[in-house]
């Protein structure tokens, strides 16, 4: 429903919104570049009178000065009967130029108010304001429930490189966005006479004038008792008309001034109606708001983008939820799945589930798990795959379950399995999957199969799991799950350093570049700590390696282990400098340190050290950054002991603190972390952020030493991770 | 209270003559290519001094922009008694504006004029951008503009 109240504004006024903005966002350059060219007089430096006796000075003929909120003076004058306008410097009076608006400025001024379509634009562009402000809100609060509450709106942002863009300028720019349309609105209404704008009628013209000479208007009490920055108009009277009179509007009202004894007459000040349209107008535009002004302007810019990714995941969305092949109707279905989708990744593992059972000889029927029958007369199996929104929520297309199994629950007859699929770095890692198996198993229906949870998508966790619901079912079950690869980079192995091989952990630094002969495209765009997805000849499943270099450093580098019968580490370790292999990038930016003068605590053990290796090797800001690394001797598996020695000596690390097992003084990282937790405490106080990498064995031991260290300031692992600062990539 | 009868009195004077000899006058305003939005008018007559007498057509329809025509907004006190049923849309530039406006014979060859005010947004506010002698003499004879008016001219 909310996420509806967000995609058809959106898709109906993409454009229309994206043609405001960006007209909007040029207009904003105008205050700023006005404000650039024109000399801004203080506080009651300059009078009106001072300035018009100036400018009497170099012009003759004068019809009306005009200020504007940005401080340019504008003259209207007339000479040898030709009607000029000039701008003068509002301290001297000098002419600067000839002053003539902006033809493209108007053009674009009109284009963003009515789209050059008079009464009609003005109401289709009031209409975009209004999709623009339901945008905003309804963004906002989609946002918030993604990342598990206002309280962590700030709190750094994860999913696919378009939800991320999306909602990283969402939050970047809504505050602005929803001052530029209310303000758009309230224009919009007083346009179209909906609300008061303040106009008010004209003071009366005197009748009383004083009879005498016309002083000269440098001389004119009124004049000289106004400041300039408070000027927004001076009229002149008619030449050879002793009768009339200077109109005179200043930022407070609007009177008259007698030519013969300069007096202010009539003065009429603005209502409050009228002041609040001119500051909301002010708001609005940004005149004489420069800086406020280019603040909204770049807001603004973040529109188009928005739009774009927005579209993109709108599609996106809809593509995943369409055919499934074989489908078989929920009254007819031997087995019912049921998929709780997000961004459709989850339907991806459904369908390989779907057409492998499908296979076996099984009627399948699948549907959103916001579908849920209240009866499958014919199903024996109901299987439930499922994501997890933010902090435990239900994904877009589980939003509505819980509450349907609550009044409609399957009973006891049809037994159930849940899989979810998440990543551990949530702190409620597959939290929704857990809360549909109780619920499932509060209602009475009976658990096939224990909860499992696929970690970020893993296609052997998923075939594991599905070797499991196999031997349930009585079936054989083979899930080759293939995700859609990123295009593949040929990669030239040019070195290969061995270690540990003393120790029975032989190990290699593996580098590569692109084929020097030129034929293929280049080392693809990478950071470390992003994965590098190899395919070992003969199988069609990637393995993936954590990136120890980024592709500014002009190598690919991954640190592997080789494991007994490990088909991609023993081909990866068999291989000859000059052979080629190919590779595609899978960006994990979720694992990188966040750039900053915080410290930056690194933990890993073996082969884990790849990634945190190359984050120090890009640490040109020279942040602090700390180093626990657990290996097994010093003299054969201490990866990468030289470059950390050079990254000592230069400051790009400040600390190392290594732990090894098969030495006299034996000890773990996490015996280092519990030794110098002192230390450690002083930089979380401090603000640091941590980052582990390495085997999940030892990722649960530094979560256990960490909560221990932490402890004394009430702080724990999960408290870090809720805000982001504890960053894990666990194999 | 007086002064308030005598003022009616002396209008009903002047209106029933007008009435009966009153003549159609077609009052047409040509723009010149000018650089700008639409531009609001009042075309007004005036006696030889240049004192309001009469308004004869208001182009422009948001009424908070009148006081942009100067001396027609001094004269006229914006009054909207005064531009009711002889108003319309503002003019473009490069357009022909034409409209026709009763007129007293009385005030023919007797030294009134034919005035317009002209205003563009975020521009020069025009008082008498062009000045024009109601004559018989004078029917169909166009006067030039100064500003934003081309031309304008009266057919009886």
């Amino acid at each position: 429903m909310l996420r509806s109240l967000h995609s058809i504004p959106g898709l109906i006024a993409a454009l229309l919104v994206m043609l405001l903005a960006i007209s909007g966002a040029t207009l904003a350059l105008n205050p700023a570049l006005e404000r650039l060219h024109t000399p801004q007089p203080a506080v009651a430096q300059v009078s009106v009178g001072q300035l018009a006796g100036r400018i009497a000075g170099h012009l003759s003929g004068i019809e009306q000065i005009r200020r504007t909120p940005s401080g340019s003076v504008i003259v209207y004058h007339s000479q040898d009967g030709q009607a000029l306008a000039s701008t003068v410097d509002p301290l001297t009076g000098a002419v600067l130029a000839p002053y003539s608006p902006s033809v493209f400025a108007r053009w674009v001024k009109e284009l963003h108010r009515s789209l050059f379509l008079d009464t009609t634009g003005h109401a289709v562009s009031a209409l975009g304001a209004l999709a623009m402000l339901l945008l905003a809100c309804s963004g906002a609060v989609l946002l918030a429930r993604r990342v598990g509450g206002w309280g962590n709106l700030l709190r750094p942002l994860r999913g696919s490189f378009s939800q991320r863009w999306h909602a990283e300028l969402g939050r970047l720019t809504t505050l602005g966005l929803l001052l530029s349309a209310l303000s758009g609105l309230y224009l919009s209404a007083g346009t179209f006479g909906l609300i008061a704008d303040g106009s008010q009628a004209e003071p009366a013209v005197p009748t009383l004038l004083s009879v005498g000479p016309a002083l000269p208007v440098a001389s004119l009490p009124a004049l000289q008792a106004l400041d300039l920055n408070d000027l927004r108009e001076l009229v002149y009277p008619s030449p050879g008309n002793p009768q009339d009179l200077y109109s005179l509007r200043t930022t407070a009202g609007e009177g008259y001034v007698d030519q013969a004894s300069g007096a202010l007459l009539s003065f009429q000040p603005y209502a409050g109606a009228h002041q609040a349209y001119e500051l909301i107008y002010r708001l609005h535009t940004g005149e004489g708001l420069w800086w406020l002004g280019l603040l909204l302007g770049t807001c603004a810019l973040g529109v188009p983008l928005m739009s774009v990714t927005g579209l993109w995941l709108w599609w996106r969305r809809r593509q995943g939820a369409t055919p499934i092949h074989d489908n078989s109707t929920a009254a007819n279905a031997d087995c019912v799945i049921l998929v709780g989708s997000e961004n459709n990744s989850t339907w991806g593992f459904a369908h390989t589930l779907h057409q492998a059972l499908v296979m076996a000889g099984i009627k399948v029927h699948s549907a959103p798990m916001n579908q849920l029958q209240s009866d499958y007369p014919k199903a024996r199996h109901l299987l439930i795959l499922t994501a997890t929104h933010g902090d435990g929520d239900a994904p877009a297309s589980a939003t509505a379950f819980l509450a349907r199994l609550g009044q409609n629950p399957p009973g006891p007859g049809l037994p159930f399995a849940v899989l979810g699929f998440g990543d551990r770095q949530f702190p409620r890692f597959c939290g929704f999957a857990e809360q549909v198996q109780n619920a499932l198993a509060a209602s009475g229906a009976r658990p096939l199969l224990p909860l499992d949870c696929i970690h970020r998508q893993c296609a052997q966790e998923f075939q594991r799991w599905g070797q499991a619901l196999g031997a349930a079912l009585g079936l054989e079950l083979d899930l080759q799950h293939h995700s859609q690869t990123p295009p593949s980079h040929d990669l030239e192995l040019v070195e290969s350093v061995a270690y540990g091989a003393q120790v029975q952990a032989p190990t290699r630094i593996l580098r590569f570049k692109a084929p020097a002969d030129g034929s293929g495209q280049g080392l693809p765009e990478f950071q470390a700590g992003d994965l590098v997805g190899i395919l070992p000849p003969g199988t069609a499943q990637p393995r993936f390696y954590s990136l120890a270099s980024s592709s500014a450093d002009g190598v690919l580098e991954i640190c592997v282990r080789k494991h007994p019968g490990g088909l991609c580490s023993g081909f990866l370790h068999d291989l000859q400098a000059g052979a080629r292999i190919q590779g595609f990038i899978q960006p994990n930016p979720q694992f990188r340190p966040v750039q900053g003068s915080q410290p930056v605590i690194l933990i890993g053990a073996g082969t884990g050290i790849g990634p945190l290796a190359g984050f120090i090797r890009g640490n040109r800001a020279r942040q602090p950054m700390h180093l626990y690394w657990g290996g097994r001797h010093p003299a054969s598996d201490f990866l990468y002991e030289p470059e950390l020695k050079g990254y000592l000596a230069d400051r790009r690390l400040t600390a190392l603190h290594a732990a090894f097992s098969r030495v006299p003084a034996r000890g773990y990282v996490q015996d280092r972390l519990l030794a110098d937790a002192l230390a450690l405490r002083r930089l979380v106080e401090k603000g640091a952020q941590v980052l582990v990498c390495g085997s999940r064995d030892m990722a649960k031991g530094v979560i256990q030493a960490l909560d221990e260290v932490l402890a004394p300031l009430n702080l724990s692992v999960l408290t870090l991770k809720a805000q982001g600062r504890y960053r894990e990539d666990i194999y | 209270m007086n002064k308030l009868v005598v003022a009616s009195c002396l209008a009903a004077v002047l209106a029933l003559p007008g009435l009966a000899q009153a003549r159609e006058v077609t009052l047409t305003t040509r723009l010149k290519d000018y650089s700008g939005n639409d531009a609001y008018l009042a075309i007004y007559l005036t006696d030889a001094n240049g004192t309001y007498q009469q308004t004869l057509w208001v182009a422009g329809k948001k009424a908070k922009y009148y006081k942009h025509l100067p001396d027609w907004a001094r004269g006229s006190r914006m009054a909207a008694a005064q531009y009711d049923g002889i108003s319309g849309a503002s003019v473009g530039s490069g357009e022909t504006l034409t409209v026709s406006a009763e007129l007293a014979d009385s005030l023919i060859d007797a030294g009134y004029q034919i005035r317009i005010d002209s205003a563009v947004e975020d521009q020069r506010d025009v008082r008498a951008d062009v000045v024009l002698p109601l004559t018989l003499q004078g029917a169909g004879q166009p006067a030039s503009g100064s500003t934003y008016v081309q031309s304008l001219r009266y057919d009886l």
